[in-house]
């Protein structure tokens, strides 16, 4: 199954479940408490969800490696070679 | 199974103008091969560049031998990195292949220690764990580079922390089954391989890199990258 196929299956299942309690049809009856609980449940999960998001990603964005010794590395690397291949007849 | 002393690295170069970066790339890694002792071959699969980077990969050729530097040109219509995989593949002796951007090198004997310790299939580099990372990025790049990439795992769940870095390892035989199964183009394509791989089993070892942004040249992330990443993405969350 496709990753889209798993989301609109969890979606559906999930999505079933909160109409059947939440929403009341007839022949269910839950207790109105419960309901009022879990009627503006999806939206708090989407909420919840923007702010993991959030937190997520501002947190590995604030440890973003810098490579500092790799960059000077390169360019020490980069004169010798040039100077090597340059002894060795390239003709850049 | 091949002893250790029968591996064979071939490194696959597909350039498209890369004169300058192509000595200082293929210098770098002939030096790290034969520091670490490892047999390999670089293959560079150029695509018709007119700024003469094919006369100096024949340069390159004349320098370190044949049997070490093979140029093959490839005329397309589009430069994929696909097809220059396929096509370099055609030419490639090793029991491992690498592809990379002819960027930055040094990593590559740092991968074989790490294929060797979990006998992986493949190994990826990666910017996002250890001490990987990156130069000379400005915060917005972090940013959108973060950002594209935690939206990779929440809908595609790859298994792997970076999806479009540019450094990787294949087994031969793991690189020519992913071919046939990838149809994307472009860079989407390097994603899809690793979603595929994951979904036939194979395994998969990561090893940080220090991503320094181009020997020479820019690099593009413009509107255009973002909207044609989160075009890819869609396509892979929808059909893999």
């Amino acid at each position: 199954m496709t990753k889209l196929g798993q989301w609109l299956c969890g979606l559906a299942l999930l999505g079933s479940a909160w109409a059947a309690l939440a929403l009341a049809p007839p022949g269910l009856q839950p207790p109105a408490p419960l309901r009022q609980a879990l009627l503006p449940l999806p939206i708090y999960l989407l909420v919840a969800f923007g702010c993991y998001s959030l937190a997520t990603v501002g947190y590995r964005l604030a440890t973003f490696n810098d490579c500092e010794e790799a960059a000077a590395e390169l360019q020490e690397h980069i004169k010798a070679a040039r100077a090597d291949l340059r002894r060795r007849g390239l003709r850049f | 199974m091949a002893a250790r002393g029968c591996d064979r690295l071939s490194v696959l170069l597909p350039t498209y103008n890369e004169r300058d970066n192509l000595p200082l790339v293929v210098w770098l890694l002939v030096r790290t091969f034969r520091d670490s002792g490892i047999d390999f071959e670089i293959i560079i699969i150029d695509d018709g560049s007119p700024d003469g980077t094919q006369e100096v990969a024949q340069q390159l050729e004349k320098i370190y031998g044949s049997d070490k530097i093979v140029m093959r040109e490839m005329i397309s219509v589009l430069f994929s990195p696909g097809t220059a995989y396929i096509h370099g593949m055609k030419h490639a002796t090793g029991n491992f292949i690498v592809i990379m951007d002819a960027d930055l090198s040094h990593h590559v004997r740092l991968y074989f220690i790490k294929q060797k310790e979990g006998n992986f299939d493949i190994v990826s580099g990666t910017r996002y764990k250890g001490n990987g990372g990156v130069y000379g990025w400005d915060l917005k790049r972090k940013l959108i580079s973060r950002g594209a990439n935690f939206l990779t795992q929440v809908l595609l769940r790859p298994g792997a922390s970076d999806l479009t870095g540019s450094f990787r390892l294949y087994r031969k035989e793991v690189l020519q089954k992913l071919m046939e199964k990838c149809v994307s183009k472009g860079y989407v394509f390097q994603m899809e391989m690793i979603v595929r791989a994951r979904q036939l089993g194979y395994t998969i070892g990561e090893v940080p890199i220090s991503f320094v942004d181009r020997v020479y040249g820019e690099s593009k992330l413009g509107g255009n990258e973002i909207v044609s990443f989160l075009k890819g993405l869609l396509t892979l969350f929808a059909t893999t």
